[in-house]
């Protein structure tokens, strides 16, 4: 079944991040941000497009698109 | 909470892995295991195989039947694993030294065979694990612990030398293409017969730093403008010029390995 965009979000475990920045590099919408911390960090969630490629390139787990009910 | 595809084929308490930050091998484990989920398979009915290495590593931190072996032996334990249980889907996880350099006569022989086994190349160029020594793949005039004045050997191409030992499925993508990655993983699990994608990654802590090419990113960056598709390199081979090229090098039906070996028993039974 087909899961709607509107049910998805972008998850982040700053645990896991060990802040090699690639998902913020290759971005499509540049939302992806460092924290204080230097971890990634969602800094403008209303224009994540959810289009999963920070998932996609992260080597580490560290974020991902999943449903909205995981937080 | 994690990610459900970590929660369905990792072993969460191994995680994080130990690889450095930046580094693309995290990129292809989770690209196998996409490629996997995608297929259908059946955990139980996987088995990955590994040598020695940082690309080794990997069995460790995923959830199916695991095998981490000796140096340059994944490829004779998994003819083994996949010979006395042909129903087994059998992932070998390679690194570029592991593959092509002690366990190359294992590579050659399993894809002459044309044994049904998925290959999958964690490419870095280099040594990562014992420090830095340039391995079969460091382009001539790289660097290494090893070749501190720069390589003088020229480097092997593990996807036409897989072919040329007559794999029937050989593939080649990179970290940063990793769409293109993930689908020719699923194809070589789907290909019946020997099969191989090289997965070009990134070592941004040794090949990176003495080679200086930067930081993870920097090295990713030069994938994207390096590596160019096989059918643009076809179409407009301007495009192409003093670039490497990716894609489907193989893929053909042969007869398998298993299958041959069975018939035989079936000869035989008179």
């Amino acid at each position: 079944m087909a899961v709607s965009k509107d049910d998805l979000m972008v998850h982040i475990k700053e645990e896991w991040c060990k802040g090699c920045g690639i998902c913020i590099a290759y971005c499509p919408k540049k939302v992806l941000g460092f924290n204080e911390h230097g971890k990634v960090s969602m800094l403008d969630r209303d224009n994540c497009i959810k289009c999963g490629m920070c998932e996609m390139r992260c080597p580490d787990f560290a974020i991902f698109l999943g449903g909205k009910e995981n937080v | 909470m994690n990610n459900p595809l970590v929660e369905n084929y990792f072993r969460v308490d191994k995680l994080p892995h130990i690889w450095c930050p930046g580094c693309g091998h995290g990129i292809i484990m989770s690209a196998i295991a996409r490629a996997i989920e995608k297929s259908g398979l059946d955990k139980d009915k996987v088995c990955i195989v590994s040598g020695i290495g940082c690309s080794s590593r990997a069995p460790g931190y995923m959830d199916f039947n695991t095998l981490h072996t000796t140096h340059g032996r994944a490829l004779a334990f998994a003819t083994g694993v996949k010979l006395a249980n042909p129903e087994l889907e059998v992932i070998v996880i390679a690194g570029d030294g592991d593959l092509s350099a002690i366990g190359g006569n294992h590579l050659i022989h399993a894809a002459r065979r044309n044994i049904n086994l998925t290959t999958i190349c964690f490419n870095n160029n280099i040594y990562g694990m014992t420090g830095g020594q340039y391995s079969p793949t460091t382009a001539t005039g790289d660097k290494g612990t090893t070749a501190p004045y720069g390589n003088i050997d020229r480097p092997f191409d593990i996807t036409q030398l897989a072919a040329g030992a007559g794999a029937t499925y050989a593939a080649k993508a990179t970290v940063y293409h990793v769409n293109q990655l993930q689908k020719y993983i699923e194809a070589a699990i789907g290909h019946k017969g020997f099969s191989m994608v090289e997965a070009v990654s990134v070592c941004p802590t040794y090949y990176g730093r003495k080679n200086k090419k930067g930081s993870a990113v920097d090295m990713m960056n030069w994938l994207k403008d390096s590596f160019v598709d096989m059918k643009i390199a076809e179409k407009m081979p301007e495009k192409a010029v003093g670039k490497f090229v990716m894609g489907e090098y193989v893929n053909k039906v042969e007869p398998e390995y298993t299958e041959l070996y069975d018939q035989v028993i079936e000869r035989l039974k008179g």
